[in-house]
């Protein structure tokens, strides 16, 4: 592998290059779905190559291929050389990135049984035995389960001496159960919409036991069917940990990526509200109830990892803390625009594609005092809304509107009867400085999701969001004409 | 518009292996299956030589080309089926794909209701799907379409901020059925968003099979005009407007509904909308899906190898038909229509080649026909609410202006919307005379600019 990448790095400098990288990627997926009862599809897919970042008269460029054979580094660094070049011919602020000490090591993801070892049949077994659980219940019109295994070997090697060796796994699961009757359709997840995912190996997929939770959220969907509409009005919101990790990623994640600050994604997802000037006013993003901390060493996160794709460590970066903004998700060629070193949050998606600042494990930290239940008993009225449906976010991602599978209306402190279709939207700073309340510890939970878009060519990322529940004021409820 | 020529070098040859190359390695593929014990192997093989060059504060800031090769084997035994995917062509690497299919099929399930791979039903009708100047395009082309952008906003005032890309598919696919399909297809787009001192913003994009027919120029002064059109722009209590709809924003409409309702598999599942003969547009709504429409991006057959039909999805506002792949064919007793995605497919379907008809007004008379309405230039991250009333929310974007008395008074800021589309399409009052072509998250749209009567508006915010 090392002839490899010395190849590339040494190609792009004789040709000019004054840094460049280079990274070697493995990737091996396994999927299962099941759908009513019956094997759908089971896919395994494998792909490497190598992907070649130089920067050459302050601009860059950047070539991959799926051959690794020395001609190719060597066609591959001449293109990525030329590339840069092109770049030059409109530029208008040369790059210049942070300084940081070469990386050199290894890291792997700890697990405790390896989902590839696991035999398939099993996996079918226990992934059939869930979805027949849910799909039984009548009333279910059809249910969908999935099973999902990704792991990835990276090599990252650098003209600056840098060195990594990266192993990388997450597996995932989850079921859904859909009830349908004239034009309603009602849907329930477990153990959050698009399933549980992990840094973990098979372990996870047991300790989230879908089996064990497949019948009683089939037998809600279809409860859901005749429930009362969520009426409109400002009502006090509880977020289920299911629903409050997609608020996260939402409204703070990607808001504190610093290339969308600085405009750099603008013409795709958008630009952000928090400029620059607002962390050096110390403006105020939520209440002070709000810590919200980009940990890229969180155990079980997918954002977690030894280093990020330019070599910078692993680190936990502060985005807010007690309600004021602190932070952002930066890389080298951004942080020192700002004054600071790079957070460590580049990653590419796969050997062909070009790292870009991402969301590591952007998690909202549990405040002691009350658990879940406690914030639920403390609350006399309003709705508690537990896993996603629907979410959008304008390109400043200011408003926001989701959409969650089921509310529960909260009377006196108790969880009582269903609504359904329930949406809730405000503006990012007013919904999370309306913040009175986050939960302890005990409901303090590893999520995320294996499906974040950015970028151009389009990148998916497996990021991951701890997050408890928490309670929200006078927000608004029960949005558009039903 | 950037120059004819699109280049000459190594930046530009193409790297992808040959149609022809690419159809035997899928009959390699086939034949080691069913050496293997498959009763049945599907091969299908897809290369991808593509670059980008991305612009942002009106420099390019990243640029990048890739070269790509996936083989995936669909290996039945029985009715067992494993699907297996590998970037390695080498013969080591076919030798293990097909050895860890035989074994994963061996352990799955059989699947009761498979009908078996599709068969040949007659040649695949060519499609004209190349473009060899856009299988030249070189950085130093896409370089010289960005600059134009770039210079357009410059000459405005404004800063300039998008992408070029450029881009060489190969699909081919054999089975053991005797399906035999080979294809290049060429592909670029452009987009670019302008921001200007002033708080506007404008868009503009094109999308060809022919890079060299993007006039780089005239979208970057579009762009431009509009940003600058857009600044200082005023709050507009959320309510129920008539809106103009450009096509940018028409086709997230066409590629919603056939994301939630125009595939089979929906309607086998009872999550669509679509009834046949049920009427869901204005008389003035007719759309296909039409692989072989010149001015999109055309394809000749679908990732099972079956010719692509063309499919009336709607006409005259009536439900029509909706698209199919070999399974939900059969499933239906019907054939397919040529539009399967690669195995494994849980989402079944999809119309990938969506065309709007055009209507009869210009765009000045959809405007002139807003007495007080919204002129929205496109949809931001739009999402289904309730998918089978196919309420869908979203945010404008890129320019939203004021439209009184037929003219369009000033700027306003983004708004949000929670509508149902089929409400939309219902409400279609008219459409325009000329159409643009557009990428959607479905592929390529032909789409016109339309004039709906009322459009919920549920929230607003600070741009």
């Amino acid at each position: 592998m090392k002839d490899l990448t010395d190849r590339a790095l040494d190609t792009a400098a004789q040709l000019g290059a004054t840094y460049a990288d280079v990274r070697v990627v493995r990737r091996r997926e396994e999927s299962i779905a099941v759908k009513t009862g019956r094997v759908e599809g089971v896919a395994m897919g494998e792909s490497e190559g190598f992907g070649l970042r130089v920067l050459v008269d302050g601009a860059w460029g950047f070539a991959a291929s799926d051959r690794l054979e020395l001609a190719e580094a060597d066609r591959i660094g001449a293109l990525a050389v030329r590339i840069a070049k092109a770049s030059a011919t409109a530029l208008r602020r040369p790059v210049v990135l942070d300084d940081r000490p070469p990386a050199n090591g290894t890291f792997e993801t700890p697990i405790e049984e390896d989902p590839f070892e696991v035999p398939l049949d099993r996996k079918i077994g226990d992934l059939v035995a869930a979805d027949r659980a849910a799909s039984n219940v009548k009333g279910i019109v059809f249910t969908e389960s999935t099973y999902a295994a990704m792991r990835e070997w990276k090599t990252f090697a650098a003209t600056d001496g840098s060195f990594t060796e990266q192993t990388i796994t997450h597996v995932g699961a989850g079921l859904e159960a859909n009830a349908i009757e004239g034009d309603e359709h009602q849907r329930r997840s477990y153990p959050d919409a698009g399933g549980g995912f992990q840094a973990a190996g098979y372990e996870y997929i047991r300790k989230l036991a879908l089996g064990a939770h497949a019948e009683a959220y089939a037998e809600e969907a279809v409860a859901l069917l005749t429930a009362p509409q969520c009426e409109p009005g400002r009502r006090t919101i509880v977020l289920d940990p299911s629903q409050l990790y997609l608020q996260v990623h939402e409204s703070c994640g990607h808001p504190t990526e610093l290339d969308r600050v600085f405009g750099t994604e603008a013409s795709y997802a958008g630009t952000s509200f928090l400029t620059t000037d607002k962390l050096d006013d110390g403006f105020r993003y939520g209440s002070d109830q709000i810590t919200i901390v980009a940990d890229a060493t969180a155990a079980g996160g997918m954002g977690t990892f030894g280093w990020d794709d330019e070599g910078v460590a692993a680190q936990a970066v502060p985005l807010v803390k007690e309600g004021i903004f602190v932070g952002y998700l930066s890389s080298r060629e951004t942080a020192p625009r700002i004054g600071r070193r790079s957070g460590g949050a580049m990653r590419a998606d796969g050997w062909n594609r070009i790292p870009l600042i991402r969301m590591t494990n952007v998690n909202l930290l549990p405040v002691p005092g009350m658990s879940l239940d406690e914030i639920v008993a403390d609350t006399d009225d309003g709705l508690y809304l537990a896993s996603n449906r629907s979410w959008s976010i304008d390109d400043r991602r200011l408003n926001f509107q989701f959409a969650t599978e089921v509310a529960y209306e909260i009377k006196g402190g108790k969880k009582g009867r269903l609504f359904k279709n329930p949406t809730y939207t405000g503006i990012t700073y007013e919904f999370w400085r309306s913040c009175d309340a986050v939960g302890d510890e005990s409901s303090f939970v590893m999520l995320g999701t294996p499906n974040c878009g950015k970028g151009e060519p389009g990148q998916t990322a497996h990021v991951g969001h701890a997050v408890p529940g928490a309670r929200f004021r006078n927000v608004q409820v029960g949005v558009g004409k039903w | 518009m950037v120059s004819r020529d699109a280049g000459t070098g190594t930046g530009g040859a193409t790297h992808t292996q040959p149609a022809e190359d690419a159809l035997k390695l899928a009959e390699d593929v086939v034949a080691r299956a069913l050496k293997a014990g498959a009763t049945e192997a599907e091969g299908l093989v897809m290369g991808e030589d593509s670059a980008l060059t991305r612009f942002a504060n009106s420099e390019i800031h990243q640029n990048v080309a890739e070269t790509s090769h996936t083989v995936n084997l669909r290996f039945v035994a029985g009715r067992r089926i494993a699907v297996l995917s590998t970037g390695r062509t080498d013969p080591d690497g076919l030798k293990t794909l097909v050895q860890r299919a035989a074994a994963i099929a061996r352990t799955c399930e059989e699947l009761e209701d498979w009908a078996g791979l599709p068969a040949p039903d007659g040649r695949p009708k060519p499609v004209q799907a190349w473009s060899a100047s856009t299988a030249a395009a070189t950085p130093e082309f896409r370089a010289e379409g960005v600059r134009a952008v770039i210079a357009a906003a410059d000459d405005a005032g404004v800063i300039a901020y998008g992408s070029f890309s450029t881009g060489v598919d190969t699909i081919a696919v054999a089975n053991s059925a005797g399906i035999r399909a080979a294809e290049q297809r060429t592909s670029s787009q452009l987009i670019t968003v302008h921001m200007s001192p002033g708080g506007g913003n404008g868009y503009a994009e094109a999308v060809a099979m022919d890079a060299t027919t993007i006039d780089a120029a005239a979208l970057g002064r579009e762009a431009a005009s509009k940003a600058r059109a857009s600044d200082n722009a005023i709050s507009l209590p959320p309510g129920d407007y008539p809106v103009v709809l450009e096509e940018y924003a028409v086709v997230d409409i066409t590629d919603m509904l056939g994301y939630l309702g125009f595939s089979a598999l929906a309607v086998q599942e009872e999550r669509s909308f679509v009834e046949p003969g049920k009427r869901i547009g204005s008389d003035l709504v007719t759309v296909v899906d039409d692989g072989a429409n010149p001015l999109g991006l055309p394809m000749g057959f679908d990732y099972e190898g079956v010719p692509k039909q063309r499919v009336v999805m709607v006409e005259r506002g009536i439900c029509r038909n909706v698209v199919y792949d070999s399974q939900t064919a059969a499933r239906d007793g019907v054939k397919s229509t040529g539009h399967g995605l690669p195995a494994p497919n849980p989402y079944g379907p999809f119309p990938l080649n969506t065309v709007m008809s055009a209507g009869t007004t210009t765009r000045e008379d959809l405007i002139g026909g807003l007495e007080h309405g919204l002129l929205v230039t496109r949809f931001h991250y739009t999402n289904p609410v309730h998918p089978k009333l196919a309420i869908i929310t979203g945010m404008t974007r890129d320019g939203t202006f004021l439209v009184e008395g037929g003219k369009i008074t000033g700027p306003v800021r983004n708004l949000r919307y929670t509508q149902s589309y089929l409400d939309a399409l219902a409400g279609v009052t008219a459409v325009g005379s000329s159409r643009k072509t557009i990428k959607g998250f479905l592929g390529g749209a032909v789409v016109p600019a339309v004039r709906i009567d009322a459009w919920t508006f549920t929230g607003a915010t600070e741009h």
